[in-house]
């Protein structure tokens, strides 16, 4: 491993029951890149991010994030540790607003949830920052809107705002652009392509455009294990993934 | 009204209605109304702390009576020690009785404080019906313990002659203890508003809704919502003490599973999550045993039948019928 490794994944499994959701994965995140993780529905893919998260424990295997192992942390733990991450089927605070959603990000980057007195409505220190990660996914117009109102792709785009606010050193993002316009994936596809410099992003995404024109690596997840990494060119000329996964697609 | 919501102005006449209240009583010459008057501020403020945790943060808890009762058994037992000049115990020092409100207070918010964090730790592991269940249980645990334990009244209870005193108030005069449970009353709203508004309101509030964003979000569930059930906690115990002191008497029904029922009766008749749904529940509650108890033994059963209603057609309890749905930002 070089210091250029963020996140290392070694030899995860994880059963559910007689199924192998993940089969003895290794793989790896590397400063400045964008590791496209692809593979047929059920593959796993979500299995394996939710592991790293510590939201699934690990039958066995290690995830080591910037030189820890992340072993015994929990979710919260891992958050905080710079593990930002948004969910396949968005996973928010649906009574509060786009903005407070964000501001909750705020605090908990800051340290400060165990404040009772300030009143959190204009408070400066949380919603200038709150509303900078709004702008930046393009959501700030919105930002009053109670989130149970937003869109599917708001929504996706909240999620990413809240993952900004962590400012973590790693981004895990589970179909970020599903349930995005053409518009709005375009935009998104825009974002991600500088946000890898600001850190890495392990990226699962079922739109193929999206992943080839951004990746720099791409893995292949087929029944729980990897069948291929490599570059796009690769991956695309790879027999053995065209069988498994691209098929016809190719 | 502009920029005064309907829920505030609705808060407001309450207030100003309870602040006045010893006046019109007296002027009516129903002196007994004021203690009546009382216990709607002090069962006010328990049902506020249960507010806390239950509307706040969604902690169903059905055991708030062990807080309450430990506060009024906290009472109990200073005062009991003050009346007859004897120490609580003297070794390895010695810890004599009171009979002085503010620390009678302050040892019921700390011991109800100490009891949440031990039923917290053990019951917050779970949730839905199992939490249901594992709180009940507990204050059920503290119920036959003191019934059992003969050192202070067993089932009977403990009386205390003479009411407590604070300092430079006449606390035998029923207006000025009234006034000082407002306060106290008072005092736990501005409170839990605060802490609604704050960093750690919005922690608690996202607990209730989303753990799994909170805890992605890298704020830990477990500990938001352990800290808001003590929190809670230390309210109910200190409504306890009150209560206690108001009755001259404490004994094991403040601890039973009746009286948990009964303050989440009144947060859920006021509105769940409402600032003064506890205040509202209370009035609704003791209005309703005073006119019913009166004329029938099943005043209750009359109440659950509000109650029934309030659950089936309007969410936000009474609040919600009067001020409409909670906003929201
Ligand atoms: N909590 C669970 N319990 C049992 N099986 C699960 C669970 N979560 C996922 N699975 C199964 O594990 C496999 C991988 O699921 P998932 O990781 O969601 O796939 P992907 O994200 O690649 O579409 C699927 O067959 C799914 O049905
Ligand atoms: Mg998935």
């Amino acid at each position: 491993m070089t210091d250029q490794t963020v996140l290392q994944i070694q030899n995860l499994n994880k059963n559910f029951g007689a199924l192998k959701a993940t089969d003895d994965v290794t793989l790896d995140l590397k400063k400045g890149e964008i590791h496209a993780l692809i593979g047929p529905n059920g593959a796993g893919k979500s299995t394996l991010i939710k592991q790293i998260c510590g939201q699934l424990s690990s039958d066995s295997g290690k995830v080591i994030f910037n030189g820890k192992d992340l072993a015994g942390m929990d979710v919260a733990d891992r958050a905080k540790a710079g593990l930002g991450r948004t969910f396949q089927v968005s996973s928010l605070v649906m009574e509060f607003s786009a903005l407070r959603n964000v501001m909750l990000a705020v605090q908990s980057k800051l340290g400060t949830s165990y404040r009772f007195f300030k009143n959190v409505r204009g408070d400066n220190n949380l919603t200038e920052p709150a509303m900078a990660a709004l702008k930046r996914v393009n959501l700030e117009e919105r930002a009053h809107i109670m989130t149970a109102e937003l869109s599917h792709g708001e929504r996706r785009q909240l999620e990413i705002a809240m993952a900004l606010a962590l400012d973590p050193k790693a981004f895990l993002l589970d179909e970020p652009m599903a349930g995005m316009g053409p518009e709005g994936s375009k935009k998104l596809i825009g974002f991600l392509d500088e946000l890898r410099h600001e850190a890495p992003i392990l990226l699962i995404e079922h739109d193929m455009d999206a992943v080839f024109s951004l990746a720099d690596r791409i893995s292949v997840l087929v029944y729980g294990r990897v069948i291929a990494t490599g570059s796009v060119e690769d991956i695309r000329n790879n027999p053995a993934v065209r069988e498994a996964y691209l098929g016809s697609a190719a | 009204m502009p920029n005064l919501s309907r829920e505030t102005f609705l808060n407001i006449i309450i207030s100003l209605g309870l602040l006045v209240f010893p006046f019109i009583a007296t002027a009516m010459d129903e002196p007994f109304y004021i203690t009546l008057a009382t216990r709607v501020a002090i069962l006010s403020l328990a049902a506020v702390g249960l507010n806390l945790a239950l509307g706040t943060g969604g902690l169903v808890s059905f055991g708030h009576a062990a807080f309450f009762g430990i506060g009024g058994y906290a009472m109990g037992i200073l005062a009991s020690h003050a009346q007859t000049y004897t120490p609580i115990f003297t070794w390895p020092f010695v810890i004599e009785g009171t009979n002085q409100m503010l620390i009678i207070w302050l040892v019921a918010i700390v011991m109800s404080g100490i009891a949440a964090l031990f039923i917290g730790l053990l019951s917050l592991r779970t949730s839905g019906v199992y939490f249901i269940m594992i709180t009940l249980a507990f204050a059920q645990m503290i119920y036959y313990f003191m019934i059992s334990w003969p050192t202070y009244g067993g089932e009977d209870g403990l009386s205390i002659y003479v009411r407590n005193q604070f300092p430079g108030v006449n606390t035998l005069d029923p207006s000025s203890f009234f006034y000082i449970c407002l306060a106290l009353m008072f005092a736990g709203l501005g409170l839990s508003a605060m802490i609604k508004n704050s960093r750690f309101g919005a922690a608690l509030q996202a607990a209730r809704q989303n753990e799994e964003r909170l805890a992605a979000t890298g704020i830990r569930p477990f500990n938001i919502k352990l800290t808001a059930f003590v929190i809670s906690g230390m309210i109910t115990g200190l409504a306890g003490a009150l209560m206690a002191d108001l009755n001259r008497f404490v004994s094991p029904t403040m601890l039973s599973w009746h009286m948990s029922g009964e303050i989440m009766v009144l947060v859920i008749l006021g509105g769940v999550g409402r600032l003064y749904g506890p205040v509202v529940g209370a009035l609704i509650f003791i209005i309703f045993e005073f006119i019913f108890g009166g004329m029938t033994e099943f005043w209750q059963f009359y109440l659950g039948l509000v109650l029934l209603g309030v659950v089936l057609f309007a969410r936000g309890g009474a609040i919600g019928l009067l001020a409409g749905k909670a906003r929201h930002d």
